[in-house]
């Protein structure tokens, strides 16, 4: 079953499983997320469940989203995303964190930590070059292409912007789960800084290849 | 209080006594063995303590069949059955490494006594300490010169 939340990380803690061993887990703040909508292939020619998550202010809804709202009769939340390929759900219905189910795997994304303009090494990990004997190669990219082509090719790993962008963490296993408080305890470290937006969604069951078959 | 505080709070013990660099400890650890799970105890002496709250750990030292032995052990975990401390220890370091160097009688570390955590720790030895005047209770307890110790 595949279910889908929104979720805040809180951060990571050392939490000690049944067997006593020790292990770091990353905390969720992970739903209730009521349906906000619901698109079905007729209307929109897809399908997909739009999902809210996060208390807000009445200032903070304008009136159109407020409207929205009002049609599902459903509390503004902060946030709105809409996930596809999820059990189905009514408008109105609130998915809260008691659809995971510990051990199970999850795939959490979010948006990483922005790294600012980074070298090659921090970016794409490069090597780096000797640090001594007179050398002045310690940092420094390396060739960038052959004289031949008296070009550089598009997609060349250099330096630039690093982090800041979506990345998702697969199949990270369910540590945990609390329903009465809302949380979610994962396996691992997930994207971003602590307070960020998550999205949780159970992984898709591992295909394992059966060696000569196709 | 925020919410990692309070899971990690809720997993410490409260039977873990007061260490301190230098004492003696008993460590049970449950040990499983095979589908049997029986308790190994480990003595020996306290060389370092590290971090706190539930990641606080301990390292042990003893000297087994002239092979010295370090385990460390966390002291939240629920694979200790419990700690005992046999004796304290009148050191001048937090981390007792220096004893790696050490075999014999330079290896060993003069027992504290009668101080004021150990008469709260044992208060079998508190009621002992209470019939003499409480006035001379402090120059007393400074004194490291071995004293008869204290019916048990």
């Amino acid at each position: 079953m595949t279910v889908a939340l929104l979720a805040r990380k809180l951060g990571m803690a050392q939490v000690f499983a049944d067997d006593g061993r020790c292990y770091g887990v990353t905390v969720l703040e992970a739903g209730p997320c009521p349906v906000v909508q619901a698109k079905t292939e007729a209307t929109d020619g897809y399908e997909a469940l739009q999902i809210g998550f996060g208390p807000v202010r009445k200032q903070g809804v304008n009136r159109p989203s407020a409207g929205h709202f009002e049609a599902a009769g459903v509390e503004p939340t902060r946030q709105l995303r809409e996930v596809r390929g999820v059990e189905p759900a009514a408008v109105g219905e609130v998915l809260t964190v008691a659809g995971f189910e510990a051990g199970s795997r999850v795939d959490v994304s979010g948006v990483s930590k922005g790294k600012g303009f980074a070298g090659q090494h921090k970016r794409h990990n490069f090597g780096r070059g000797p640090v001594t004997h007179g050398s002045h190669n310690i940092r420094q990219p390396g060739s960038v292409g052959s004289v031949d082509a008296a070009r550089t090719f598009p997609g060349l790993k250099m330096a630039g912007h690093l982090g800041d962008h979506r990345a998702t963490v697969l199949r990270l296993e369910v540590f945990r789960v609390d329903p009465e408080r809302n949380l979610l305890m994962v396996k691992g470290a997930v994207p971003g800084a602590t307070g960020g937006l998550l999205m949780v969604r159970s992984s898709r069951p591992r295909i394992r290849k059966v060696r000569g078959q196709r | 209080m925020n919410i990692i505080d309070l899971l990690e709070e809720e997993q410490l013990r409260d039977d873990v006594p007061e260490l301190r660099p230098g004492d003696t400890v008993r460590v049970h650890a449950k040990v499983v063995e095979g589908t049997r799970e029986r308790v190994q105890v480990f003595e020996g002496v306290v060389i370092a303590l590290h971090s706190g709250g539930v990641r606080r750990s301990v390292t042990v030292r003893r000297t087994a069949h002239g092979v010295g032995v370090e385990r460390t052990f966390l002291v939240h975990s629920p694979r200790l059955a419990k700690i005992e401390v046999v004796r304290h220890g009148v050191v001048h370091r937090a981390k007792l490494y220096y004893l790696r160097g050490k075999v014999g009688k330079q290896a060993r570390i003069r027992e504290r006594r009668e101080t004021p955590a150990r008469v709260a720790a044992e208060p079998a030895a508190a009621a002992t300490i209470e019939s003499e005047p409480e006035v001379a209770a402090p120059a007393r307890r400074r004194s490291l010169r071995p004293r008869r110790s204290p019916a048990k």
